[in-house]
């Protein structure tokens, strides 16, 4: 039954409906393959007793003709949304053995709609990464890797354990979350498509938070359609979230007409960065073709402040950070490590829970933000930001939508890059202004480079407009034609 | 903070001459809602350990604030009371600092963009004297939890009830410069929240607690270093804190020390202020605007309704007795300080003399209130009754003397004066008959004392008492009075 | 702007993070690394620009004033390390 974990997601949702097979097989399915390939890393916890569990409760409603719109599908969280009852990590030390006793609005969504869950995705800890690799639960390994080599290359990050996982067909389809680039980056670097939709459209409530105004989650899933039915699932305003908007979810899939003829993409000519590499550029230039072709019209646009982009990024994200992770000190939940007082107990419980990263963020983040730094760095950071919106308020006067490469580069070695914080940090170059702007960005998959490791392009849309990023993504993902699969080289 | 209080306040005496108190408060009153500030957990006071508390109170990872309206409203209320700016913008700050009864590691308060902007207070002081306290600001923000250190040998336990409570927090210029004023202030910020329904100034609950800025300065000199006393819990305390702090800065400074500015405690078993030692650490806060929030925008139309909401307050009432009821300053000040009472005195003036009215209010009932330590909704006389009483004086019916054995009967056993009096026979002998028989006879009985009166006229006063004695204290003395001068030929 | 050890140690502190002395170094190093990175915004003039609060543009939203929540002591302490009688436990703190 292993074709079962190689359909879509909309396949899969068709199968079920003309009982091809039952929700129990396709669970089943997928949970097999799971432990097939324990050896990626990808799960920090299965949940197959869950699952089997959803999957008959599915079977049920789809017999009695009650199915919800995603009946029986099974999926991937990653363990950053908290899962009522079902251990959530976020890929730290620190949070050792929670059990949320409440589940987060947007799998609380996925399960009302009738989705079944797999388990909970590995991660980087606390989203803080673009490999995976700063995992307290160890690295993520990516199911590609080089035409004849066997390197372990990174998934990408922070949602790298979401990446391999629908990208190893462990899973047909993962939630993420999007800070700085943490869907579109990873799901670049596996093949494979995800969105960060507009700040405000999926609820944070029940998501442990790195970067409150910057945090977003989205579906990684193996087409652009599918991103579009898991996010119609996952979107909702929430008044539990202050900054969740009350506005409407359109149907995502009607928007994927396949036409995308007299629409405006502008090309930003500042993302053409000193060293891009010339597989990027003419990725880049590929994809320029294919919208041509079908009819676009292409316009170059400028975003003068993308440059500044990643800095502003790297003192915002920590500074909410340092902030938002003073709650793990050892009284409520989590690692307590004993100390003389109750400052020291503080300090040995988050020096030993906390990793280099996540530590190495948190003191930026104070520093920033500590008395006589404040304006220089965090309200200068906050200035830029602005300036950055506004770049693109002026560049979608003139287009419809913006298109880019998502990463620059393809996925690494794992160990590659992890002694300076910068490189890896430029991994998110193309991908946070759109976090900082709070607006959509698609990473669809756009073929392999010469040594067979996929590459994703990213296109960027207006605020609230998935739709047109769904449309155009699709658009693209059949020009560039099916992405193979990555092999099964990881199987026991 | 600068003070902008002009005129020099009263002194007090060191051993190298006078010295000026300069004191600043700032005030914590909790908003009366039945929800936290930002969660939908109760915000009633006494509950079992955590029972109060939402995910939201607890920092529990992945949780967010949304904001109660009602405190929004509730804090406007308050700015409009103190005749302050309502800022139609203000900003959410975080105030990072670890504690363990403060869950998230931050307080959600307002710093540069508080609610309410500056504002002022008249604050009435015994023998007609008023002064204007400046307000400069009010700001929301959330309580904390509470830590209990004595249930366990080396634990701490932490409840998170009051974590979360929504707080006004209302800070003063220092223009206070007694512990007398400093008291005086609370009192009327007590008045004023309680008028407005927003803050119900339950000190021993702790829904109102003052923290109070002291220092010293010669008269007209530069202010000196203050020291913070914080969470003191009743007037008095505010008063002996004030006294202690002023006269230990006092001490050292004229034994050539220096006030090391820091935050101290006050011990109310001992009557002291003492450092408290755990603060050596310099805080760095770290405010910034709570991401998980938006900017608080009010709209002009929602203050202007607010606004038509509000009740009579007890400056406008004050004026309004002084006006109408022909009270003086004092008295009126008195009756407004708590709106029931205020209410009371109205129901009993209400076509009656006011004066009377006020005076009968204030020491009588107060006085007897005060004694039995009631609250004058709890009065066993109603207000009806104490009216009635009143009447009853005005209208001749019973004496003033006769009144208060009335209000006596009402107090304690019930009923309506008017009954009282009729049952017990207590009205007032208007009858000249009746009277000129009594003194007829106490003429008759005391032929050396007429002799007396005739060279000592202030000796009409025992006559008097005896004819009143006679009647049982009914006679009415102002017909006592005419008829003995005439038939004394006085 | 340059961090030095001591600045490491003070920022370490205030963040309640127990720091080894031998990392105070190394750290310092890294955190000059990444401060002089992002000081490459001082190359644009903001002085006439807000700082951003906000990337929705829609207003706060507000809650009634109902209680809807609470009443789960259980609930709410059942993670904690340590505690007794649904209080959470921490070692003792003076004052
Ligand atoms: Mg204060
Ligand atoms: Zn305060």
């Amino acid at each position: 039954m292993s074709e079962l974990t190689d359909l879509t997601i909309a396949d899969a949702r068709d199968g079920l409906k003309k009982k091809s097979f039952s929700a129990r097989e396709l669970a089943d399915a997928h949970i097999k393959a799971i432990e097939k390939g324990r050896a990626l890393n990808a799960f920090v916890t299965e949940t197959p007793d869950l699952a089997r569990k959803m999957a008959l409760e599915s079977d049920r409603r789809i017999a009695a003709g009650e199915a919800r719109p995603l009946e029986g599908l099974p999926l991937g969280i990653k363990d950053l949304f908290c899962t009522k009852e079902v251990l959530t990590t976020a890929g730290s030390h620190i949070l050792d053995g929670f059990k949320p006793p409440y589940e987060s609005t947007v799998t609380r969504n996925l399960w009302d709609a009738g989705a079944v869950m797999l388990g909970k995705l590995n991660m980087d800890e606390f989203a803080m990464g673009s490999s995976n690799e700063t995992s307290y639960y160890g690295p993520v390994t990516n199911p590609w890797r080089r035409k004849g080599a066997n390197t372990k290359l990174v998934p990408g990050g922070s949602s790298g354990g979401s990446a391999a996982a629908v990208a190893a067909r462990m899973v047909l389809g993962a939630t993420g979350t999007d800070t700085g680039g943490s869907i579109r980056q990873p799901a670049a670097v596996t093949g494979i498509a995800g969105i960060k939709p507009t700040y405000g459209r999926c609820s944070r409530w029940g998501i442990v938070a790195f970067a409150s105004s910057l945090d977003q989650a989205g579906p990684m899933a193996r087409t652009v359609r599918d991103c579009a039915i898991m996010l119609k699932a996952m979107a909702s305003h929430d008044p539990m979230d202050s900054t969740s908007v009350n506005v409407r979810v359109p149907d995502y899939e009607r928007a994927m007409t396949g036409e995308v003829r007299g629409l405006r993409v502008g090309i930003p000519k500042e993302y053409r960065i000193d060293g891009m590499p010339a597989e990027i550029e003419a990725l880049w230039q590929k994809g320029i073709q294919w919208l041509k072709d079908a009819g676009a019209q292409i316009v170059d646009v400028s975003l003068p402040h993308t440059k500044y982009a990643l800095p502003a990024y790297y003192i915002v994200a920590p500074a909410e950070a340092s902030s938002n992770l003073a709650r793990y000190d050892g009284v409520r939940y989590g690692l307590r490590v004993p100390g003389k007082d109750i400052i020291s107990m503080y300090e040995n419980t988050r020096a030993a829970g906390f990793g280099r990263e996540v530590q190495r963020r948190i003191l930026i983040g104070t520093y920033v933000l500590s008395a006589g730094y404040y304006d220089a760095y965090y309200i200068k950071a906050q200035k830029l930001r602005t300036l950055i919106a506004q770049d693109f308020d002026q560049a979608f006067e003139k287009v419809d939508v913006l298109l880019t490469p998502t990463a620059p580069g393809p996925a690494f070695g794992i160990g590659e890059k992890t002694d300076d914080p910068i490189s890896m940090y430029l991994n998110d170059v193309f991908t946070v202004t759109v976090n900082l702007a709070g607006l959509p960005g698609i990473s669809v998959p756009a073929g392999l480079n010469n040594e067979g490791l996929p590459l994703g392009l990213q296109l960027i849309g207006k605020a609230f407009d998935e739709s047109t990023l769904f449309r155009v993504g699709e658009v693209i993902e059949r020009s560039a034609g099916p992405t193979p699969r990555p092999g099964t080289w990881w199987e026991v | 903070m600068s003070t902008t209080r002009t005129e020099t306040g009263p002194l007090v005496d060191g051993a190298t001459g006078k010295w000026e108190i300069v004191i600043g408060m700032e005030v914590h009153a909790q908003v009366l809602s039945k929800a936290k500030l930002f969660s939908g957990a109760s915000a009633a006071f006494g509950a079992e350990p955590n029972a109060h508390v939402s995910f939201v109170d607890a920092a529990m990872p992945g949780m967010l604030p949304v904001i109660n309206r009602y405190c929004v409203e509730q804090a406007v209320r308050t700015g409009l009371g103190l005749k302050a700016q309502i800022n139609n913008v203000s900003v959410f700050d975080r105030k990072n600092y670890f504690y363990p009864d403060l869950p998230a590691g931050y307080q959600i308060s307002q710093y540069k963009s508080p609610i309410v902007g500056e504002g002022e207070v008249i604050v009435d002081l015994p023998g007609g004297r008023a002064i204007t306290v400046g307000i400069e600001r009010l700001h929301l923000e959330q309580d904390a939890g509470k830590s209990l250190h004595d249930q366990h040998p080396h634990m701490s336990f932490v409840d998170l009830n009051r974590a979360g409570v929504a707080l006004m927090e209302i800070v003063s210029r220092p223009d206070l410069r007694s512990s007398e004023e400093a008291a005086a202030y609370l009192r009327k910020l007590r008045a004023i929240v309680r008028y407005l329904g927003t803050c119900d100034g339950n000190m021993e609950e702790g829904s109102m607690r003052a923290d109070v800025n002291v220092s010293v300065r010669k008269p007209g000199g530069p202010l000196g270093t203050r020291c913070e006393i914080k969470n003191v819990n009743s007037m008095r305390f505010v008063a002996q804190a004030v006294e202690y702090e002023a006269r230990r800065q006092i001490d050292i400074i004229e034994a050539g020390g220096k006030i090391d500015q820091e935050t101290r405690l006050f011990d109310a078993k001992k009557g002291e202020t003492r450092s408290m030692r755990s603060k050596e650490e310099a805080h760095d806060y770290r405010y910034f605007p709570d991401p998980d929030l938006l900017p608080l925008e009010l709209e002009d139309a929602w203050i202007e309704q607010i606004k038509k909401s509000l009740p009579e307050l007890p400056d406008d009432k004050k004026a309004r007795f002084m006006r109408d009821y022909g009270l003086n300053a004092y008295d009126a000040g008195v009756l407004v300080q708590e709106r029931e009472s205020a209410a009371y005195f109205e129901e009993v003036a209400k076509g009656r003399d006011g004066k009377l009215a006020a005076n009968w209010v204030i020491n009588e009932l107060f006085g007897r209130l005060n004694k039995e330590g009631l609250e004058v909704g709890k009065s066993p006389v109603s207000a009806d009754a104490l009216g009635s009483i009143i009447a009853m004086i005005g209208d001749g019916t019973i004496s003033g003397k006769i009144a208060k054995d009335v209000f006596e009967i009402a107090w304690e056993e019930g009923g309506d004066p008017k009954e009282i009096v009729e049952k017990r026979g207590l009205r007032q002998v208007t009858d000249t008959g009746a009277i000129e028989k009594a003194i007829d006879e106490v003429i008759a009985a005391n032929p050396a004392k007429v002799e007396q009166v005739k060279a000592k006229p202030a000796m009409l006063g025992w006559f008097v008492g005896q004819v009143m004695q006679a009647t049982g204290g009914k006679a009415n003395p102002k017909a006592v009075n005419e008829l003995l001068k005439r038939k004394l030929a006085l | 702007m340059s961090v030095d050890k001591t600045t490491v140690k003070r920022v370490a502190k205030l963040a309640r993070l127990a720091f080894p002395e031998e990392r105070l170094e190394p750290m310092a190093g890294e955190l000059n690394r990444i401060l002089a990175w992002v000081e490459q915004l001082n190359e644009v003039d903001t002085s006439s620009v807000e700082p951003m609060t906000s990337v929705v543009k829609v207003s706060l939203k507000m809650r009634e004033d109902v209680v809807t929540d609470g009443n789960q002591p259980i609930a709410v302490t059942e993670n904690a390390p340590e505690g007794e009688d649904h209080f959470f436990a921490v070692p003792k703190v003076v004052e």
